[in-house]
């Protein structure tokens, strides 16, 4: 980033001369220096993983989330700043709310994700305000089939198949396009998600993470929560087990 | 609020009072109705008498109380006229705006919560019985009952209207689950055929409309298309 | 000067005409009320209404019933009008009294459960403080002269003691091992929910077995 200091970068209300505007970009940023988020959507639901990186051994453990729930059907993973995803996720926890009041519905995730990435859009727009340092992953399980979105800091947002977002995003995407994820249930999904969480973390620049699980679909009865711990404990040993064969045949190699 | 026929029979004092006088011009302008729709293989039947009544006045003898919310959902109203229609414009109003947020055509279930809701937040001040109608692709044909109280009933058949009460037998003893487009509208020509024949305060033609995946098609029976029973012969 | 026309005895013109009188409404000259002479009106009667619901304590849980008739006055209009509300595994709430009310507060009762459980802090609604919250609702509406117009049953399981509680559209409440309000003339259908600690098993539409038999033993009335 060669124009850094220009400037332009100071205010989200200014582009820059080359079109760009800086305040989203450094908004990025944030979100890259965040633990990694996986988000898979299968046959039969959405399967989300969390990086949660443990930067000191004095916190209590299984405290700030990083999956939530927005309703019932929706779950939100996200990477970035804490305190602006929580902001944000109860902005959409109060879109979904007032859907339900005023149509007897629950909210289509297309539809939340259109009113939640307009508002992230016009923290982009003003030089009163500072953009989200958030990329936030949704999914949900709808009559036609599971849903997932991600939003960006800069209010765009896309459909997927499978997601990551955090500093390990370019490894996490290139682990999930080994996947057939279109076939898959999210039975077999929450193993590779975990496994997918473990290989990508780095042991060396981050000592010791939690994994956080979540799904949603025909096994929850369209309900998102985290995984039951069971499965949870499958999943881990799965992953654990995956990345001790990796290093292994690491070794042969050398 | 005086006014003959209402779905209020029963509750509303000014009821015992037949036979009004009908230079009372102070009545509300209602309409003291029969409405009905019914579920069918593929989608749903509405039908409704075509009277309205300011006390004894017949206001309008060719009213149509089947009324569009969308292209594929209907309401019939029964109830004060004006705050009937003004309830339908109002959905209408929000509905238009609602499919254009949400690129497709809404649901019935949707249309007739936002019914529902106006209903039972100004319950004290409206006077409205109304069936909502219609078909959508996630559901199909699908009838829904929000009488006064503002509550919702989802219904496989349903009748409303100051008429309705005179057919409960009927309707009971002959409606059948999914039965064909021209059974049911054989099945709602009758109902509020006998209806008609009951009911002082409602008369004058039946207008009925199928809703389907193909949209609305719509018909009008008037004199000696009504459906005949021993006494008309 | 006091004439004796003004306060002698058995003088019968009205000492101040057009003003208070005690045990009458005054209105002001020129006041908005002057017009309406009537008070506001708000929720007077129960329109589509359900009738009976029973609950009674047993040894490791609680059970529930109630009919599914929604009642229009004597007619029976709504054959198909569920009145037991699962509010989470522990609890269940049953009505009598106006539908559109109990669809209303089953609504906001909905949304309470999924704001509750996004918090994701293992706290979630008990019978006890659902009764609780039932209280203040009923109790703050009809204060307003809008009261919801139900009688609620709450049942459930809390510590592992069965619970059941009251409260009618006034807000009283109590708890008692064993409460039943309203009566059905003409049930048809009905619910039971059983609540233990395995969680809420709501069973039905259940069709109710009658017995005529002693209509065939009486002939005339005497």
């Amino acid at each position: 980033m060669s124009s850094i200091g220009t400037g332009y970068d100071l205010s989200a209300s200014q582009f820059s001369p080359d079109g760009r505007v800086f305040q989203v970009e450094y908004a990025l940023k944030a979100v890259e220096n965040s633990g990694t988020a996986v988000g898979i959507r299968g046959k039969d639901g959405v399967v989300f993983g969390v990086e949660k990186l443990i930067t000191s051994k004095l916190y209590e453990s299984g405290d700030n989330k990083r999956i939530l729930n927005v309703d019932k059907h929706v779950g939100a993973a996200f990477a970035g700043l804490n305190a602006d995803a929580r902001h944000l996720v109860e902005r959409a926890r109060d879109e979904a709310s007032s859907y339900r009041h005023s149509y007897g519905d629950p909210i289509p995730l297309r539809h939340l994700t259109e009113r939640v990435s307009g508002y992230v859009h016009a923290h982009t727009l003003y030089s009163s305000v500072r953009p989200f340092g958030v990329s936030i992953i949704l999914g949900s399980m709808e009559q036609d089939g599971p849903q997932m979105y991600l939003i960006d800091p800069s209010g765009v947002s896309w459909g997927y198949h499978g997601c990551a977002v955090g500093k390990a995003k370019q490894n996490a995407k290139t682990e999930i396009e080994k996947l057939k994820m279109k076939d898959m249930t999210v039975r077999e999904l929450v193993k590779e998600v975990a496994k997918i969480i473990y290989i990508v973390h780095d042991e060396v620049k981050d000592k010791s993470f939690d994994l956080e699980l979540s799904w949603v679909g025909e096994i929850t009865g369209g309900k998102h929560e985290l995984v039951p711990p069971e499965v949870f404990v499958e999943a881990e040993k799965y992953a654990k087990e995956a990345l001790e064969e990796s290093d292994d045949s690491d070794e042969e190699d050398l | 609020m005086a006014s003959v026929g209402m779905m209020t029979s029963g509750f509303s004092p000014a009821m015992a009072t037949p036979g009004m006088s009908f230079q009372d011009m102070s009545a509300e302008v209602s309409t003291g109705t029969t409405i009905m729709a019914t579920e069918f293989d593929g989608g749903v039947i509405i039908g409704a008498d075509s009277r309205t009544t300011t006390g004894a006045y017949i206001a309008n003898r060719v009213t149509d109380k089947l009324t569009k919310v969308t292209d594929y959902i209907y309401c019939c109203r029964s109830g004060s006229a004006a705050d009937t229609q003004a309830i339908a414009d109002i959905v209408k109003y929000h509905n238009d705006f609602h499919r254009m947020e949400m690129g497709e055509e809404p649901l019935v279930k949707t249309v007739a919560h936002m019914f529902k809701q106006l209903c039972y937040d100004y319950r004290d001040q409206l006077t409205a019985g109304i069936i909502v109608a219609g078909w959508d692709k996630r559901d199909g044909g699908q009838v829904y009952s929000i009488p006064i109280s503002g509550m919702l009933q989802k219904m496989p058949f349903c009748t409303g209207g100051s008429g309705s009460t005179y057919i409960y037998g009927f309707v009971d003893s002959q409606f059948k689950p999914k039965m064909s487009k021209e059974e049911s509208l054989q099945f709602v020509s009758k109902a509020v055929s006998l209806a008609i024949n009951r009911d002082g305060s409602s008369g004058g033609i039946i207008r009925l409309a199928a809703i389907s995946k193909d949209g609305v098609e719509r018909f009008t029976l008037t004199g000696d298309q009504l459906p005949k029973f021993y006494e008309d012969s | 000067m006091a004439s004796s026309s003004m306060f002698g005895h058995g003088n019968t013109t009205p000492f101040w005409t057009g003003g208070p009188a005690p045990g009458q409404f005054y209105s002001f000259p020129g006041s908005q009320q002057a017009a309406a002479q009537t008070p506001a009106q708000r929720t007077l009667y129960p329109v589509v209404t359900g009738s009976s619901v029973l609950g009674i304590q047993f040894e490791g849980g609680v059970v529930i019933a109630a009919d599914m008739l929604g009642s229009y006055g004597s007619l029976a209009r709504f054959r198909d009008c569920p009145r037991l509300f699962k509010v989470n595994d522990t609890t269940v709430v049953g009505a009598a009294g106006d539908y559109a009310d109990f669809q209303y507060l089953t609504n906001v009762i909905e949304q309470q459960v999924i704001d509750e459980e996004c918090l994701n802090d293992g706290f979630g609604y008990t019978p006890k403080s659902l009764h609780c919250w039932l209280t203040r609702v009923l109790y703050n509406r009809r204060s307003k002269f809008n009261p919801l117009w139900n009688t609620y049953i709450v049942a459930g399981i809390e510590d592992q003691k069965p619970f059941l509680g009251y409260v009618d559209k006034i807000g009283m409440a109590y708890e008692a091992t064993s409460l039943a309000c309203g009566f059905g003339a003409y049930i048809a259908l009905y619910q039971v929910a059983v609540i233990t600690k395995d969680g809420v098993d709501i069973k039905g539409p259940i069709k109710s077995e009658t017995n005529w038999e002693v209509a065939h033993m009486i002939k005339g009335y005497e």
